[in-house]
Order: structure tokens, then C-alpha cells, then sequence
């Protein structure tokens, strides 16, 4: 019982990391039809501003969030702007290289500036201790983590659902080019989404850093996961998203707890079972 | 590419001729190559073989890329199928003669083809990408898993192949292993150039252009891809067992993304659709390795990321399919 409540929460926990660094990635997809393979890679980058900001200037943990998160898409900005607006409507192939590309300069970059090791960003007293919740005591961390998710699905929800710019957004991304001729600045909704997928990533790479360490391979070792979350729940859709990511934190921690000795054996097996079941995504719609 | 597809139309008995000279010229160009790197670096016969192993990887994912549009990341699965089938044939079976193991790798990754495609072709854009990573990764853990065979993440050591016909024993220098290696990429490449001009190769690349055209016209696009991937596979697995033999270890990074990755790399880099580009890719990356990782291996990753971008942005083509359109805009000019 122990052993399955401490699965649940770690798999809830990791499941909604997933969900706010994969939920930018899903919308840009959707969006801009762009097959990001780099988007771990702008999580990483959160992760390393807010160790620098947390470990070595000595800030608080919010700042450093704060930090990370705008400090991110200062960085993207610039990518956008010279690299991916090349390949936005390019064949897929194209699009894979640029941003596998982009990835490997990250990385290469990320382990020249701070070395091969992993970073810990050290979380404020609060969150490290244990919390009671009447019948069993739980991690103040993988609360807050929780917290997070649940917060950012609701943020988005409402951001999509109910203001005028979530109207165009929605409009982008079922006719871009009749949304442009009804008068939607549609690069502005791009850029826009960018930024926020972008600031995202980086809030999720600096809350789930204790879950998916910071260190320079991450870029490369979750790519894959975060595009499992996208192809899963189909591109653009925020219950898809969550879904898929409560389903494959679930698979991924269970397999981990009960046979750690298979390592990731089962999470691909999966992925496999499930795409080919739902080769469109689990909420994805006929094109 | 235009070039490329002047030169592969069906056509009358000169246009014939005129392909064969060319076939003859590639095989030509092939042979020059590798006897001046057999004199220009003969302490370096090792890497040159593993430039060939490599080079039949990047073959066999042109076939499926360059030929048939299906973009992957998991084509290293293929090539550490024909691998691990030559070194457990060989540390487990006995079967240490270098022509079994080769026809074991063959069928291994023709197998490893087939399942792949199946699984791969099931999906198309992005959930395509990610099946044919998660199968890349999941046959790297099982590979890690099944240590007992595979030797898991020490590699599997004792592959020991006999002379070649009972004639040319495997040296310390690597001479057998490269002219063992150069004479399967002749032979690969002539089948290979038969193949993508055949009625079938013309039909991949239909189904590349328009896929719903293809099937309007009544050929089966599924059938045809799997039926390329299967073949893709024997190439790629030919190429996994030539590895095992020359290096007589086979490693978990044979089955690894970073490899899956790189054969992309190369492929784009020579420029995808055509054969020559495939192998110009191969030999001007690995060289380039080469160079760079003994200058300074720490920036290597750095590196490939910004070749890939400057090729994205600046060179599209590739080196060869921009060299051939460059040639064309020069013939054009001249008549």
C-alpha cells in the first residue's frame, strides 16, 4: 500500500513536469507546425540559469525562477528570429536537422560554460520537508510540483479558452492563412506562443529539476520524452497533453519502482503500443 | 537533382549505355579512392573500414529517406541488428566464417527492417519520428538488458572470424578487413544503383512525391515502403557485420540515437536522393571527425550542431547535390 501510494505521487509529480515543460511544445506544434526537436534544450537552459542564480549569487528560489523563466526567452528570442523562422512550412526533415542542430550547439555550449556535472538548484527550506497529510506523509516538493502542473493546465485553460487572444490563437492554428485574412497578426500570435512555450520549458526544467537533473546530455536524454508526450496526446491539445503525460509518468514510474533493472525498456515499449494505436494522438484530430 | 533525375528516366539503348558508363565510372572512382587510401594511410586502415561499415548505414538510410521520404532517427537499430547477428553467430555459434556472419548480419537486419518498417510506417510526421526513436532506444535497452548475450554494456567481446575463403587471414594491420570491406561496398553499391533505377526504385520515388498519386495509380505505397525497408535493412545489417567482423567487438553504441542521429548528419550532408551523396556525406563527416576530435574532442558536439545548421540555411542540397546542380547550370550555359 506504502509502495503504491509513493508510486502515485511520484508518478503524479512526474507526470505534470512533463506536462508544463511538453505543453509548449504541443501548442508551438500545433501552431506552427514545426517539429522542435530543441525544446528540451530551452528547459535545460532554465535549469542552468537558476542553479547559477540559486547556487552561486545566493538568491532565493522565486527570483530564481523568475530569472530563469525570463532569462530563457531572451535567449530564444534570437533563435526564433535567425533560425526558426527559416524553417517554418519546410519539409520535416529539414526542420529535424535545424533543430537537432540547434540542440548539439546547446549542448556543446552548456558543457563548455558549466561543465560535464550535474547542477542541484537548492530549493527553499518549506519545500524540502516532509508534509502530513493525516494518513501518510508526502514530499513538500513533489507537492508544490503538482501544484504547478495543476496550476499552469488551469493558466493555459483559461488563457486559450477565454481571452481574445486565445481566440486567435485557436484560429491560427485551424486556418493560419484565414485567420491572416480576417485581420489576426498571426507573427505576433507566433511569436507570442513562442515565448510562452519557451518560458514554460524553463519554468518546468527548474521545478522539475530534482525529477530530470540538470546537467548537459538533458537536452538529448528527454528530447525524446517530451516528443512522446506531443505525438501521444496530439499536437495542440491541452487535455491530450495531460493525459498523455499522466499516462506515460505512471508507466514510466511504475516500471522504475517495481523493475528498475529493465531501465526504460517498458516506457518505449509503450510509446510504441500507444502511437501505434492512436497514430494521430490520443486527442488528435483527422488532418 | 535534376541531374540525377535526367539520368534515372526509363529511356532507349543510349541513355543505357550512357548509365553504364556512369555505373563503371562510380565503380572506377570507388576503386581509386580506396587504393589511395590504402597508401596514403596504411596505420589508418582501421578507421577507413569503420568508414566503410558506416558508409553502408548511410546507404541504407538514403534508401529510406533520400528515396522514399520517410524521415527516421532509429536506422542505428538496423545496423546494430546486422551487428550483434554476426558477433552472436560468431561468440555463441560458432559460426565464425566472415561470409556467414556477413549473410547472418544480412538477414538480421533485413529482419530488424521489416519489424521496423512495419512499426515505423504505422504513423506518419511527428508520431513516425518518435517511433522509429522509441524503437532505436527500445532495442537499446533490451540489447543492455540481455547482457548474457549481448555482453550488455561491456560489449560483446570474442568474435574471432576465420581467413576469408580460407585464403586471407584477418591482420593486426587491417588489410583483409579493409579489402574485404571495400569489395562489399562495390558490391553493394552496383546492386543498389540497379535497384533505385528499377520500375520499384522509380516507385519510391513516386511515393515520394505524391503518395495519394501512387496509390490512385493502383501500387500498393505500404507494401512498396516496407518492401524498401527490408532491403534497407539488409544493406545497413551487411554493413553492422562488417563492423563486427573488422573490429571483432560489437558495442552498445552500435544500437545507439547519437549514431541514428549522425547517419542523418551525413545523409543530409552529402545530399539526400542519390547514392554518391550518400557515401561523399559519409567519407567528408567521418574525415572531418576525425580531424576535429583529435584537435579538441570536447567541442565536437558543438561543432556538428553548427554543420548541420550551415547546411540547413546555406547548402540544402547537400555537397553532392549541389555540385550537380552547379554542374547543370553550367552545361545549360555552355550549349
Amino acid at each position: 500500500m506504502q509502495t503504491v501510494f509513493s508510486i502515485g505521487v511520484d508518478a503524479l509529480a512526474y507526470g505534470m513536469v512533463l506536462f508544463v515543460i511538453s505543453i509548449g511544445l504541443s501548442v508551438t506544434m500545433g501552431l506552427m507546425r514545426v517539429v522542435n526537436l530543441a525544446h528540451g534544450a530551452f528547459a535545460m537552459i532554465g535549469g542552468y540559469i537558476a542553479s547559477y542564480a540559486a547556487r552561486d549569487l545566493g538568491l532565493g528560489y522565486a527570483v530564481a525562477v523568475m530569472l530563469a523563466v525570463v532569462g530563457t526567452i531572451l535567449i530564444a528570442i534570437p533563435v526564433e528570429r535567425l533560425l526558426y523562422r527559416r524553417i517554418y512550412g519546410q519539409p520535416e526533415l529539414t526542420q529535424v536537422l535545424m533543430t537537432i542542430g540547434i540542440t548539439f550547439c546547446i549542448i556543446g555550449i552548456a558543457n563548455y560554460v558549466f561543465g560535464p556535472t550535474l547542477k542541484t538548484i537548492p530549493t527553499p527550506e518549506a519545500l524540502r520537508e516532509p508534509v502530513s497529510l493525516g494518513f501518510r506523509t508526502v514530499s513538500a516538493h513533489r507537492l508544490f510540483v503538482i501544484g504547478c502542473g495543476l496550476a499552469v493546465a488551469l493558466g493555459l485553460w483559461y488563457f486559450i479558452e477565454r481571452t481574445a487572444f486565445g481566440v486567435k490563437l485557436r484560429a491560427s492554428v485551424d486556418n493560419a492563412a484565414m485567420a491572416a485574412a480576417l485581420g489576426v497578426k498571426t507573427q505576433v500570435v507566433y511569436a507570442v506562443s513562442f515565448a510562452v512555450a519557451v518560458g514554460l520549458a524553463a519554468f518546468g526544467g527548474v521545478v522539475g529539476a530534482e525529477l530530470l537533473p540538470i546537467e548537459p546530455y538533458y537536452a538529448l536524454r528527454y528530447m525524446v520524452t517530451f516528443l512522446v508526450v506531443v505525438s501521444v496526446g496530439g499536437a495542440g491539445s491541452i487535455p491530450g497533453a495531460l493525459a498523455a503525460c499522466l499516462l506515460l509518468g505512471g508507466i514510466d514510474t511504475t516500471g522504475r519502482y517495481l523493475m528498475p533493472e529493465f531501465g526504460e525498456f517498458f516506457f518505449y515499449l509503450a510509446v510504441i503500443a500507444i502511437v501505434w494505436l492512436f497514430p494521430r494522438g490520443l486527442a488528435g484530430r483527422a488532418k | 537533382m535534376a541531374l540525377l533525375a535526367n539520368s534515372d528516366t526509363i529511356s532507349t539503348a543510349g541513355d543505357r549505355r550512357a548509365r553504364l558508363t556512369r555505373d563503371a565510372i562510380g565503380v572506377l572512382v570507388i576503386l581509386v579512392l580506396a587504393a589511395v587510401g590504402y597508401f596514403l594511410f596504411p596505420n589508418n586502415l582501421a578507421l577507413l573500414t569503420r568508414i566503410i561499415a558506416i558508409a553502408l548505414l548511410v546507404l541504407s538510410l538514403d534508401l529510406v529517406t533520400g528515396y522514399c521520404g520517410v524521415a527516421t532517427l532509429g536506422h542505428a537499430a538496423l545496423f546494430g541488428a546486422g551487428a550483434y547477428g554476426a558477433g552472436i553467430a560468431a561468440a555463441h555459434f560458432g559460426i565464425t566464417d566472415p561470409i556467414a556472419m556477413l549473410a547472418v548480419g544480412i538477414v538480421a537486419g533485413a529482419l530488424a527492417g521489416l519489424v521496423s518498417g512495419v512499426v515505423v510506417l504505422r504513423a506518419h510526421g511527428l508520431p513516425q519520428l518518435v517511433l522509429s526513436i522509441a524503437i532505436v532506444h527500445l532495442a537499446h535497452e533490451a540489447a543492455n538488458k540481455a547482457s548474457g548475450w549481448t555482453g550488455g554494456s561491456d560489449g560483446l567481446a570474442g568474435i574471432m572470424p576465420d581467413a576469408v575463403f580460407g585464403l586471407w587471414q584477418f591482420d593486426l594491420w587491417g588489410r583483409t578487413a579493409y579489402v574485404f570491406g571495400i569489395v562489399l561496398l562495390l558490391v553493394a553499391f552496383v546492386i543498389l544503383r540497379q535497384i533505385v533505377r528499377s520500375p520499384f526504385g522509380m516507385l519510391c520515388r513516386g511515393i515520394k512525391q505524391d503518395p495519394v498519386r501512387v496509390r490512385a495509380m493502383g501500387a500498393s505505397v505500404h507494401g512498396t515502403l516496407i518492401k524498401m525497408y527490408a532491403i534497407s535493412g539488409a544493406v545497413a545489417g551487411a554493413g553492422g557485420a562488417l563492423n563486427a567482423i573488422s573490429t571483432q567487438v560489437v558495442g552498445l553504441d552500435s544500437l545507439s540515437f547519437t549514431m541514428s542521429a549522425e547517419a542523418l548528419v551525413m545523409l543530409v550532408l552529402g545530399g539526400t536522393g542519390s547514392l554518391y551523396g550518400a557515401l561523399i556525406g559519409t567519407i567528408s563527416f567521418l574525415w572531418f571527425e576525425d580531424v576535429v576530435s583529435a584537435a579538441n574532442p570536447f567541442h565536437w558536439l558543438t561543432i556538428v550542431g553548427a554543420l548541420l545548421i550551415a547546411v540547413v540555411l546555406f547548402a540544402p542540397k547537400g555537397l553532392y547535390g549541389s555540385f550537380a546542380a552547379y554542374l547543370e547550370r553550367r552545361g545549360r550555359k555552355g550549349r
